[in-house]
């Protein structure tokens, strides 16, 4: 029986079969959340640290983070792509403190201790002590050997620019990680194409990581929230569009086609945000251009479980990568990206429809506001469930939007992997 | 050098323009820019590096236009108060084009906010990079770059700063 008058449950389960009632308290609980650090961020998954083009030249670096835990990116002079924990082996410093640069070494200012770019570490000032009056004082002991304490490697996987990383390394292969159906999609953004960084924008959202996950598996939202959306026909119940997920539906993609918009009675009928008589004073910021590479789909959005999501909505391009810190609050990174053969128009086309996007953007921005919603409701009574039932209660792959069976599908694996 | 009746427009510009997005006015914000004047907000990392990605890069009136009836009508937000604390210009050029008199100048400007719940916060710090030209009308924004350090955005950001 469920006890409704109890707000803090000390010890709850999740009583249901399936996935489609999730507790508040999957949201709230901060040893669960280690759990996730631990089995989805440390363990068994890859996670993304970035773009190849973010460090062109040997030397370059970039520092950012798999979960909780600050790791560097670099580049060393044989073009390899190094990805190492941010702690040095001396006295456990997170010694790096610049975003990104140009380094010869990774140097830990404490005590001097210096390492290879590929983390190996190669200096340690007085290991053979100093001499002083024919004596030598201090040192380290004879059995010190450099080569047991380089940075923490990650196992680093490539492809077609984008850089992920594991701590585990005996992770699958990144290719198999992800599946055919997801790889298909990520290969159709990342073809190995040369990409042009063309910046960064970030945000601090007050919410549990997995709203943001679940916000790009949830096709229901976006032509009812996001006026833009419903309007312009750019992602709307009416699209032909295809729900598809890797074989553990931990990964996602959200495939569309874009409507003509306009009004559609059963699709805008009583929407506060469809304003039908709403048109943009600048039509650039609607200036869309069919590129080769789509194919049929005008946007698809990618989820890969459990760091990242990959954006293409019709001229704009991004990674946004997920960095959680606590139960409650993750840092959202948005990388936005072009292609070396753009023409200018393209190039400039592309940063003017990054104004839909972002912690500001004319769509994404209220994202970020509902999910902090959710967390102050999930917050205030941890003891409720959410309702996952649009479209049915099942976790299969979908030719149309009407569903949240890719949040179903992705819970039904979290429960898997973390025992509740 | 700029005479002292000049340097006033610009004070007086500076404080009626933080006036303006202060008060919710936001019909008003479009009209201290030309028709092709640009408002753009990006965030230091990216002005620094030569990076072109801003969070929002408003290229015209008419797009300035679009973001005040997004902010007005289309976007979902915790309603929050903002308050503009803008630092004295400094004025780094004053030149004629043909007749028209241009200015570029800059100013620190620090943003607080306050929810309705909530206690006030620093929002956003950066500062303004703007190009002014004189019109019949006053003075205008031919361009106004804000470029903020506080690069990590609470949230989100709707209102113009």
């Amino acid at each position: 029986m469920e006890n409704t008058s109890e707000v803090f449950p000390s010890d709850p389960t999740w009583s249901e079969e399936g996935s489609s009632r999730v507790p508040f308290w999957a949201y709230t609980r901060e040893d669960l959340y280690k759990r996730e650090l631990e089995r989805l961020f440390y363990k068994g998954h890859w996670c993304y640290v970035g773009l190849e083009v973010e460090v062109p030249e040997p030397g370059d670096f970039k520092r950012t983070v798999v979960g909780e835990r600050s790791v560097i990116m670099t580049r060393s002079t044989d073009g390899e792509i190094h990805v190492v924990e941010n702690v040095c082996k001396h006295r456990g410093m997170r010694f790096c403190r610049e975003k990104h640069g140009k380094a010869k070494e990774l140097l830990c200012p404490y005590h001097q201790w210096s390492y290879a770019l590929n983390g190996d570490l190669q200096g340690v000032p007085f290991r053979r002590g100093v001499k002083r009056e024919g004596k030598v004082n201090g040192g380290m002991p004879a059995d010190f050997n450099p080569a047991d304490h380089g940075l923490t490697k990650l196992k680093v996987a490539r492809r077609n620019g984008v850089v992920f990383a594991s701590f585990d390394h005996d992770v699958e292969p990144f290719e198999e990680f992800l599946g055919p159906t997801i790889l298909s999609y990520f290969d159709r953004v990342f073809d190995g194409r040369k990409l042009v960084l063309l910046g960064y924008r970030r945000q601090r959202i007050p919410g549990n990581w997995k709203l943001m996950q679940e916000n790009i598996k949830d096709p229901y939202h976006p032509g009812l929230l996001h006026t833009w959306f419903s309007t312009f026909g750019l992602w709307r119940a009416d699209n032909q569009s295809e729900l598809k997920m890797d074989a553990h539906k931990r990964h996602a993609a959200m495939i569309s086609t874009r409507g003509q918009g306009g009004k559609v009675e059963e699709v805008v009928t009583g929407l506060d945000s469809f304003k039908e008589t709403m048109t943009v004073n600048d039509k650039r910021l609607l200036d869309i251009v069919h590129e080769d590479w789509w194919g049929k789909p005008t946007a698809v959005m990618t989820t890969i479980f459990p760091s990242v999501i990959i954006q293409q909505q019709v001229n704009s391009v991004s990674t946004r990568h997920i960095q959680p810190n606590g139960h409650g609050s993750f840092d959202f990174v948005w990388t936005h990206f072009g292609f070396a053969d753009d023409t200018p128009e393209m190039h400039q086309r592309r940063l003017i429809q990054a104004n839909l996007f972002g912690p500001a953007g004319f769509v994404s921005a209220d994202d970020g506001e509902v999910i902090e919603w959710s967390q102050e409701g999930f917050e205030q009574n941890p003891s409720q469930k959410t309702l996952v039932e649009m479209g049915g209660r099942d976790t299969e792959d979908s030719p149309h939007m009407v569903t949240e069976t890719l949040i179903r599908g992705m819970y039904a694996y979290w429960r898997r992997v973390m025992g509740e | 050098m700029m005479d002292f009746g000049s340097y006033h427009d610009l004070l007086d510009l500076y404080a009626s323009y933080a006036a303006t997005v202060d008060s919710a006015d936001w019909e008003n914000w479009p009209e201290f820019f030309l028709d092709d004047g640009t408002y753009r907000l990006q965030p230091r990392e990216n002005h620094d590096r030569g990076l072109p990605l801003c969070l929002l890069a408003l290229e015209s009136k008419a797009m300035i236009r679009d973001r005040v009836y997004g902010v007005k009508e289309t976007m979902y937000h915790d309603p929050y108060y903002q308050r503009h604390i803008v630092g004295t210009p400094r004025v780094l050029s004053v030149r004629l084009e043909g007749r028209r008199e241009i200015f570029e100048a800059e100013a620190n400007y620090l943003v607080v906010r306050t929810k309705r719940d909530g206690v006030t916060e620093v929002f956003n710090a950066g500062y303004y990079r703007d190009v002014i030209v004189r019109t019949g009308e006053g003075l205008k924004f031919k361009s106004r770059l804000c470029v903020y350090d506080t690069e990590m955005i609470p949230n989100s950001l709707i209102y113009p700063i």
